[in-house]
């Protein structure tokens, strides 16, 4: 019973190495400014089915995640996050989308960035 | 008369209705700011001090072309605009800054000369006590900057800023200082050091005067059920402390602390890092306690003569590259304590009743390692594994009562941690042993026991990144004394609307109570020691086990554009079993499990906010309501308040250039009447009346930053010099059977000063 139950844990494990499709590691860049246009992101990408983890940086503007090929593409991620109002290479956000975030997310004008000054902006 | 009345109430009315409208107009007036100019000063910094005033500098409303420029003396002043939050202030060679226009007066803005090589790091003030809207726990971080609000110098007294945990004497022999939590004495808090058990067994009594204050990096305090992974033992909540680590602490830091009382304290750490991966630090930490004080002309000294030698060395690993960490920390102390009658010399007078002394010796080693493994390609998934060895050795006396213990200790602890199928879903689990092995000597008679427990534990947290997280703990453990049980633990927070949130928590807790080492002050009176033997497992008594329900507000604001944050906190601890001490025969203490109820009640109310620019009130009412049936009846729980009011008001200037800064700091305590245990089967002039008088202390500290290398800071404790007009029972014949310190509700100390230094050096 015992050494059964080792190697169904066995098999369940090395089913998950060989598998690296599951874990696949994909970085691209989005437009954002802020520690708020960063918890939009990387929430947006994370509700998604298939992504596991989600990292946007904020010098480099660079999304870092983790997902799982057999149930999302990195385009899902891109529509989803253009929907909520970031660019990126493959989608663009919708002008009424982009007008909704507050002032200092919208980085589509250079003066925005001028308001990150600190604090949780 | 109807007449007149009618024509009063005409009349007050009228007067109410004017009063009325004048409130509103003001009101309405402030509110929208039609004609407020906001005024200004602008500055610029040469070359790190020079600072001249400049003109033609442009200032305006951020997002719009509203706006002015400086004239010759540097002012401006600009309509206060509301759709608008900050200015720019801009300036050709200068770098450009934001600032949120708060105030009418924003006095002086500084800017950087452009050529300046150095970085301009933009600071927010953090707010030196967090209480997090965001954690699922109920987790006050009290972090480097707060601690130094506190006099100095150790970990016992590193918490009289903060109204979550209260600070009381022990007694009045000692001079120990006992922290509480949720009206619940520090036996029932869990403390870890770096996440592993550190504070517990021989150690709980002076423990936390062995932990220096400038050693400290943050401290986490944890009310209600703590998590898992650290064990079953927290029942009122839990205080880690977080070290500074050789990679990021400063190269050098030398403090040096001096008071009026012949107080000497001797701080110093050296960090040095040797490669990208290995860093190294040594900590050094000395005290001397060499005045014989006594005040009150009780023939006793009001704080024991001491001295103590703390001596750390850290070694920490980093390799980010392939994802390990690691720690090793070596840790010896030798405290020595003398106290008792000012007479007293121990080389002639012990164990005789020539003059009643006390002597207090411990010697511990401490052993500590962590390896730490994130996988590189999945940064949520980690391994961990601690282990820690502690030999404590503590001999003492106080007076004809020997008591030495000796505690070795072994904990190891392994967490793997990663996610069910998102970040959203996070998992940590693992297993945990501690071995303790025990020798005592309580007045000759040898009492030896080894406790064990093995355990494995699971947590799961959800967090739904918008208005639900929670953090679901379970633990199985077996121990030789406490046999195989379930810990379960549960933490919720629900966000109700814009920067508010509700908490909850309910946890269970299991501990062996020892009973000497948690109660030493007993061998310092002249009272019995009874044990109601009831075939327990630990001295004849069995574990205490308890339930803990919490519920929590936090809402925040910004009132005028500074934050006010007003919490609501309520726990209930119920226990199942407990140990109860029982000291309402003032010639015996009774140690005897519960046979009924006992519980702790406890309600906070925080209101905290920055009521002009950097001048920052805190102010805090706590009621505790615990109850202990005891053998003879339901009483109240001894020595301690119902009511506790504590106020807290900080100011600091501005920072200049080179970190130049006044740091001022006043702490206000108010303590309500205490029950006194009861002393009517003493003679008349050996009786305290039931209740002590309600007191209030207050302390202040000035804090002068020359620099951000140098600092000195000024300090009084207890200067209305409140203290207790008689803090031991029977003082002039200690050997007699009226002879009692234990009673102690008030301070000994009359009012403390202190002056010390600071001196750092940064890594570059």
């Amino acid at each position: 019973m015992k050494n059964s139950l080792l190697f169904v844990l066995l098999i369940s494990f090395s089913i998950q190495l060989s598998a690296q499709k599951k874990n696949k590691k994909v970085d691209f860049e989005v437009k954002g400014n802020c520690g708020m246009c960063k918890e939009r992101i990387e929430e947006t990408a994370i509700k998604l089915k298939g992504v596991k983890y989600a990292s946007w940086d904020i010098p480099s503007k660079k999304l870092t995640l983790i997902i799982n090929e057999n149930k999302c593409t990195p385009l899902d991620v891109k529509r989803a996050i253009a929907n909520v109002g970031h660019d990126t290479d493959k989608a663009t956000a919708k002008a009424e989308v982009y007008d909704k975030l507050p002032p200092c997310c919208k980085y589509r004008d250079p003066n925005s960035l001028l308001m990150d000054h600190g604090g949780k902006h | 008369m109807v007449i007149t009345k009618l024509d009063n109430f005409q009349s007050i009315f009228l007067a109410f209705l004017r009063i009325s409208i004048l409130v509103f107009f003001l009101f309405h007036n402030t509110v929208m700011n039609s004609q407020l100019q906001i005024k200004g000063v602008v500055m610029g910094i040469e070359n790190q001090e020079k600072e001249i005033l400049l003109s033609n500098v442009n200032v305006f409303w951020l997002g719009s072309t509203i706006g002015t420029v400086t004239n010759e003396q540097g002012q401006f002043s600009i309509p206060y605009q509301t759709e608008f939050k900050k200015l720019v202030v801009q300036y050709i060679g200068y770098r450009t800054d934001t600032i949120y226009a708060n105030r009418p007066n924003l006095g002086i803005i500084r800017l950087r000369n452009n050529t300046e090589l150095e970085e301009v790091v933009v600071r927010k003030k953090v707010n030196p006590l967090q209480k997090s809207l965001f954690d699922v726990q109920n987790v006050v971080t009290v972090n480097s900057r707060e601690m130094l609000k506190a006099a100095c110098c150790n970990l016992s007294e590193s918490f009289e800023t903060n109204p979550s945990v209260d600070v009381n004497i022990s007694d009045a022999i000692t001079g120990a200082k006992q922290i509480q939590m949720l009206g619940l004495n520090s036996p029932y808090l869990l403390f870890t050091q770096e996440n592993m058990p550190s504070i517990r067994g021989a150690s709980q009594i002076y423990g936390l005067s062995f932990v220096p204050g400038s050693w400290i990096e943050s401290i986490q305090i944890t009310k209600g059920a703590g998590n898992v992974l650290n064990g079953f033992e927290s029942i009122s909540g839990q205080i880690n402390t977080e070290l500074v680590k050789p990679f990021t602490d400063k190269r050098f830091f030398l403090n040096l602390y001096a008071n009026n009382f012949e107080r000497y304290e001797f701080n110093t750490r050296y960090n040095h890092i040797i490669s990208e991966k290995w860093a190294t630090g040594l900590y050094l930490h000395g005290n001397l306690r060499n005045g014989e004080i006594d005040r009150n002309t009780d023939s006793f000294l009001d704080t024991p003569l001491a001295n103590q030698v703390n001596v750390m060395n850290r070694w920490q690993y980093l390799d980010t590259e392939k994802g390990w960490v690691g720690f090793l920390n070596l840790q010896f102390l030798d405290d020595e304590k003398q106290t008792g009658q000012v007479l007293f010399n121990p080389s002639t007078d012990r164990f005789t009743s020539n003059a009643w002394g006390s002597e207090v010796n411990t010697q511990r080693l401490d052993v500590s390692g962590k390896v730490g493994y994130v996988f590189p390609e999945l940064p949520y998934q980690s391994i961990g594994f601690q282990a820690a060895y502690s030999d404590h050795k503590q001999d003492s006396y106080y007076g004809l009562n020997e008591y030495d213990i000796l505690h070795r200790s072994f904990y190891s602890n392994a967490i793997f941690n990663s996610i069910l199928g998102s970040t959203q879903h996070k998992f940590k689990t693992g297993v945990s042993f501690t071995y303790d092995v025990f020798d005592e000597n309580v007045n000759g008679g040898d009492l030896q026991r080894t406790d064990n427990s093995l355990g494995t534990f699971f947590e799961y947290t959800y967090d739904s990144l918008e208005k639900l997280s929670l953090v679901a703990g379970l633990r199985l453990d077996h121990g030789n004394r406490l046999s195989t049980f379930i810990t379960p633990r549960l933490h919720m927070r629900y966000s109700l609307w814009d920067k508010a949130s509700l908490r909850g928590s309910v946890g269970k807790g299991k501990r062996a109570a020892n009973i000497f080492s948690e109660n030493q002050q007993l061998f310092a009176s002249a009272r019995q020691i009874n044990i109601i033997d009831n075939g327990g497992s630990i001295y004849g008594l069995n574990p205490e086990v308890a339930w803990n329900f919490g519920a929590g507000f936090v809402q925040k604001l910004y009132v005028w554009n500074r934050t006010m944050e007003l919490s609501l906190d309520f726990y209930r601890t119920s226990f199942q079993n407990q140990v109860i001490i029982d000291w309402e025969n003032p010639r015996e203490i009774s140690f005897y499990n519960l046979i009924g109820k006992s519980y702790a009640n406890s309600f906070q109310f925080d209101f905290n906010y920055e009521i002009v620019q950097n001048l920052d009130l805190r102010a805090t009412y706590k009621n505790y309501d615990v109850m202990i049936d005891y053998l003879s009846e339901r009483l109240q729980k001894p020595l301690q308040p119902e009511h506790r009011v504590f106020l807290n008001l900080n100011y600091e200037t501005l920072k200049k250039s080179e970190g130049a800064q006044w740091r001022i700091d006043f702490t206000f305590n108010w303590l309500g009447k205490q029950r006194i245990p009861s002393t009517e089967l003493n003679p008349i002039e050996f009786r305290f009346s039931d209740f002590s008088p309600s007191f209030s202390i207050l302390n202040f500290q000035v804090t002068r930053v020359f620099s951000n290398q140098f600092e000195v800071y000024l300090g009084g404790e207890n200067i209305t010099n409140y203290t207790q007009n008689i803090p031991i029972l029977g003082s002039d014949d200690p050997f007699g059977s009226f002879f009692d310190s234990t009673l102690s509700f008030a301070p000994v100390l009359e009012a403390t000063y202190y002056l010390g230094l600071r001196y750092k050096i940064n890594t570059d």
